[in-house]
């Protein structure tokens, strides 16, 4: 091998001599060009701009930006909310003794006393005494605010018990707070999805989901709305492309990020299905539980608990505390090995200040009343129920959603054709049904930022605190209104 | 991984050293650097902002000690792998250990080998009010930080250097309190509903009227969460089209804000005029890249005062620049509202600005205020633009009334509404000077201006980050130390919050005892004493004290 890489030497020796002069010179200056352009300094084309100073004072003379925001009209529908406030009644009958009610089952919109169909507030515990104590107390120790993240004397002793209480009623190793419900599962999913990395969503995903994958960079392939086959067809094709690039697919993680209830759609998602995806396909699942997180399942635990699924099948689950629970914030819980990840890399938890530390002791009373009373989430499951069949033959209106969904919507029957029109008929029938003391809502949405935007509807939520009398009520208003506005 | 960043910055950090340390220019960067307003005309005041060059020899050794730490962090993961060493990680489950590994290993070198030895100075579990002093639960760690355990026992009475409490308002009695517990008797604690649904109490109302007023815009409106006032609206404000323009060193909540919104982002030089000038001049003239269709408007992002820097924002230049080129500016106050001014009306009043220069006031409540949340302020328009297209009043769950409560009880005392004087704010101001002054004094390192009570102290070395926490915990003081990723690499620093609640008594034990540890570890690093002190007339009462 040596003496034969002499011989090549020995041979380009040879050879140079006996070049011709002319071949030399120009072998030369193309040496030197090389050498030149090695060396050259690199420039941007944008500066490469022959404009004379004089030119560029006129172009930044020249230049009108656009407004910071574009007008809004006055009377845009949704430009004033409606006002709320909490009840004052008097204690049974004794009209001097005046008693504070927050603003929970019963509540005044723009001035009008209402039963509160449109909360989140699933087990009542917006106005629990026991509840608002709890809060009091810690305020009389801690004080209001956290003054700091988590890291930097954040921490609170209520945090760590918190945290703990969650993760052991949900029965997996840990649990992590953040101070805000919208964050938490927007935070989460950025901590471990990276770009080059895969996310299968479902179309129906809500919009904290959303923000989440737009944080991640990932790809994002969404698949029908609870449509099994739809994602196994995306998941063999991305099994095809694994095959070509072996090495490359080694390290892509795939996730499929779901709703339990899905808070757009009102129904469950397909666990048991989802989870033989997972280990058909390797790829891990995270699932959001707002809507789910208190509600369903004999003790409350969710929608795993509902199908029997194993929990610590379930990669990551996340929810806020402010639906069920009724205080603020969100959580996410799982095994060690994935939520510890986040104390260093979810964004939401590192860089915002703690949760002040009243409403996670709010919360942690709130745990306390559920796991204290499983009764209440079969109370909830039968007036669910109730109020899903109640709703049921409503002229015009078409209940979306399952028996058991504690938030259900009314979409048109027959739209109109334009979403405005669409969305002021149904504003009719929640103006309709305040002045009849039964507060609704639209389900509000961001029209242009949604990825697939539901069709309008009025969100009728069901709390523990509905009595019959206030369902059939409410069902019969519901009835006049869309008899009387969409007849 | 974590080595070849480090051997390359090294190297580069050499360049720098070895190309600069025989000129001139070397000389004079080895002194303060201390901006001078370059337009003097523009300031009413000093503006005194200093950032003393890392000694070259204390750059050098704090490279060695994270090479250092990389070779035993190899070593340590080789023996790890070999099950020489037993490891305290998590592992994933058994049914699971042929998926795509959740996070790559390397990420986590930095995690496992350097961030776990000193782990026992961040998340320090506190069981009282993050007042002026706090009480720490004690916890000891078996396992070298992999786990802690609660022993019982309560250190009582930390001097509380941490937190950020400005004016003091983090306390459990006191109007505030009894105000807020007022509320959380009538209002309960929590809302379920978002603004636009039926969440929108008349407290939120009340709460926005009055920081409006506070700030001195024509409307206002309040969020429940700081990080996300900025990561949800700024979306809302810029797309497609359109241009930030970012200070390198803006909060994480900017940064995610700036990528949600889908704009092209540029970043400038922190606090740099030269850079934000070249950077909108060449968006202008050349308008955007391969297009050159000209943008659609051009946002600035600065904060009011930069926390890990204590810098303050050079905000009549920026005005300056953002009048000239037709920008708009998103000035984030985070730090600064409460705990700047006067009039405790944030950086605009330090200056003596008018707030209908800035075209989005943001801010936020966790910090002066004691409560949590955040704001943003300006002219009618842009609050009902967002009231309709905010992520967050469309989304998410409303603030809590009892918090809220907090907020307009405190600003109101800000304010002098409830018949108080601003003694906070000069309590606030005195401190910080004082306090800053007698650092100096020592010789220490410190960052940032002179107004600011963000005061960053360098340590460099890593090994000293965590000697310092642990030293400062001894001697009963809370302290906050940080070091890379929040940091450059080499400029690990500690960082003192200065509060109004700060009694001169209680600062002097916290000086003494920053003094003290400050000699066990070789800290005071200054050689300003040394150089004597010109080209600055607001350090001379350095003549006064040469040791």
């Amino acid at each position: 091998m040596a003496s034969g890489q002499q011989w090549v030497l020995v041979e380009m020796v040879q050879a140079f001599y006996e070049a011709p002069a002319y071949h030399l010179i120009l072998e030369g200056i193309l040496i030197l060009w090389i050498i030149r352009l090695l060396f050259s300094k690199t420039y941007k084309l944008q500066e490469r701009s022959d404009l004379t100073e004089k030119e560029k004072e006129e172009l930044i003379e020249e230049w009108q930006p656009e407004p910071l925001v574009p007008l809004v009209s006055k009377d845009h529908p949704s430009l004033n909310y409606d006002v709320v406030t909490g009840f004052v009644s008097a204690v049974s009958g004794h009209i001097s003794e005046e008693m504070n009610l927050p603003p929970s089952h019963k509540i005044i919109v723009n001035g009008k006393e209402c039963v509160n169909f449109a909360s989140f507030n699933f087990l009542g515990l917006l106005e629990s005494e026991r509840v608002k104590l709890k809060a009091l107390s810690s305020l009389k120790k801690y004080g209001v605010g956290t003054c700091g993240p988590r890291g930097f004397y954040g921490t609170f002793d209520v945090h760590l018990e918190l945290e703990e209480r969650l993760a052991k009623f949900m029965r997996t190793e840990e649990a992590i707070i953040y101070s805000y419900g919208f964050a938490t599962i927007a935070s989460a999913i950025p901590a471990y999805s990276k770009r080059g990395d895969i996310i299968f969503v479902d179309e129906a995903a809500c919009f904290s989901i959303q923000k989440g994958l737009q944080a991640s960079r990932s790809f994002i392939k969404y698949f029908k709305h609870n449509d099994m086959e739809d994602l196994e067809r995306l998941l063999k094709e991305q099994e095809i492309e694994d095959q070509k690039n072996p090495r490359k697919a080694k390290v892509i993680r795939r996730f499929i990020v779901i709703e339990g209830l899905y808070i757009n759609t009102a129904d469950l998602c397909p666990l048991p299905e989802l989870v033989k995806l997972k280990y058909k396909y390797k790829v891990r699942i995270f699932l959001e539980e707002s809507m789910s997180f208190g509600v369903l399942g004999e003790h409350g635990r969710g929608v795993t608990e509902h199908f029997g699924v194993n929990i610590d099948d379930i990669d990551l689950i996340s929810a806020n505390m402010e639906n069920a629970l009724a205080s603020i914030g969100g959580f996410c819980c799982g095994r060690s090995f994935v939520i510890d990840h986040q104390r260093l890399s979810g964004q939401g938890y590192c860089f915002s200040a703690s949760l002040p530390p009243m409403l996670a002791a709010a919360a942690i009373e709130a745990l306390n009343i559920m796991e204290e009373d499983p009764g209440l989430f079969r109370v909830l499951r039968d007036k669910c129920k109730h109020v899903h069949k109640a709703l049921q033959g409503t002229p015009g209106l078409k209940v979306v959603g399952e028996p058991l969904a504690p938030a259900l919507h009314l979409q048109l029957e027959n739209s109109s054709g334009s979403r405005t029109d669409d969305l002021k008929l149904l504003r009719a029938i929640v103006d309709y049904s305040l002045d009849r003391q039964i507060a609704l809502t639209l389900a509000r949405y961001l029209d242009k930022e949604e990825r697939f935007l539901p069709p309008p509807s009025i969100r009728v939520v069901v709390t523990v605190e509905q009595t019959q009398e206030e369902i059939e009520r409410a069902a019969q208003c519901i009835r006049q209104a869309a008899e009387k506005i969409l007849k | 991984t974590v080595n070849p960043d480090l051997t390359e910055l090294y190297i580069r950090r050499l360049i720098q050293g070895s190309g600069t340390e025989g000129s001139s220019h070397f000389l004079q960067e080895g002194q303060v650097l201390d901006h001078h307003a370059s337009c003097t005309s523009l300031y009413k005041k000093p503006f005194v902002e200093s950032f003393e060059e890392t000694p070259l020899l204390v750059a050098v050794l704090t490279y060695m000690g994270y090479g250092i730490l990389t070779i035993f962090g190899y070593l340590r993961d080789f023996l790890r792998d070999w099950k020489f060493e037993k490891c305290h990680l998590a592992r994933e489950r058994e049914e699971q250990k042929d998926f795509v590994p959740l996070y790559q290993d390397f990420e986590n070198f930095y995690t496992r080998n350097l961030y776990m030895r000193i782990r026992d100075n961040w998340n320090r579990p506190i069981c009282s009010v993050p007042g002026a002093k706090m009480d720490l639960l004690e916890r000891v760690t078996p396992d070298y930080n992999w786990t802690f355990e609660h022993t019982g026992n309560v250190l009582k009475d930390v001097i509380n250097m941490g937190s950020y409490n400005y004016l003091g308002f983090a306390e459990n009695t006191g109007t505030c309190a009894d105000a807020a517990s007022e509320c959380t008797v009538k209002y309960g604690v929590g809302v379920s509903s978002t603004r636009q649904e039926i969440g929108n109490l008349d407290k939120h109302e009340e709460l926005e009227i009055l920081v409006a007023r506070f700030l001195g815009v024509e409307s206002s409106m309040a969020f429940g969460m700081g990080f996300a006032t900025n990561s949800m609206n700024i979306p809302a404000l810029t797309g497609k089209g359109c241009l930030i323009l970012s200070d390198e060193l803006n909060h994480a909540s900017l940064v995610l804000g700036a990528r949600l919104s889908g704009s092209t982002i540029r970043v400038f030089k922190h606090n740099n005029m030269q850079s934000l000038e070249k950077l909108l001049r060449d968006a202008i003239v050349h308008g955007q890249p391969r297009t050159h269709r000209p943008w659609k408007k051009i946002l600035i992002l600065v904060e009011g005062i930069y926390s890990m820097e204590g810098s303050i924002v050079r905000l009549p230049e920026v005005i300056a620049l953002k009048k000239k080129y037709k920008a708009y500016l998103y000035l984030d106050e985070a730090h600064s509202i409460g705990a700047l001014g006067p009039r405790g009306r944030g950086v605009v009043d330090y200056f003596g600005l008018d707030p209908s220069d800035v075209d989005i006031m943001m801010g936020t409540f966790t910090k002066s205020f004691g409560a949590a949340g955040g704001y943003i302020g300006g002219k009618k328009e842009l609050i009902d633009y967002l009231r309709l297209h905010s992520h967050s009043t469309v989304y998410a769950t409303s603030m809590s009334p009892p918090i809220i409560q907090q907020i307009i009880t405190s600003m109101k005392c800000i304010m002098g509404e409830d018949g108080s004087t601003l003694g906070e704010l000069c309590q606030l101001s005195e401190n910080t000077t004082y306090f800053r002054r007698r650092l100096h004094e020592m010789g220490f390192i410190i960052y940032g201006n002179n107004d600011s009570p963000v005061v960053p102290l360098m340590l460099y070395m890593p090994a000293k980050i965590g000697a310092f926490g642990r030293e400062m915990l001894k001697r009963n003081i809370g302290t906050v130390v940080v070091g890379f990723p929040a940091t450059p690499i080499i400029e690990s620093r500690a960082r003192f919050c200065v509060s109004a609640a700060h009694t001169r008594e209680m600062l002097d034990k916290a000086l003494n005892a920053i003094s003290e540890v400050g000699d066990l570890l070789q800290l005071k690093y200054s050689r300003k004493n040394r150089h004597g002190n010109e080209g600055s007339d607001s350090f001379s009462f350095l003549e006064s004290h040469q040791d």
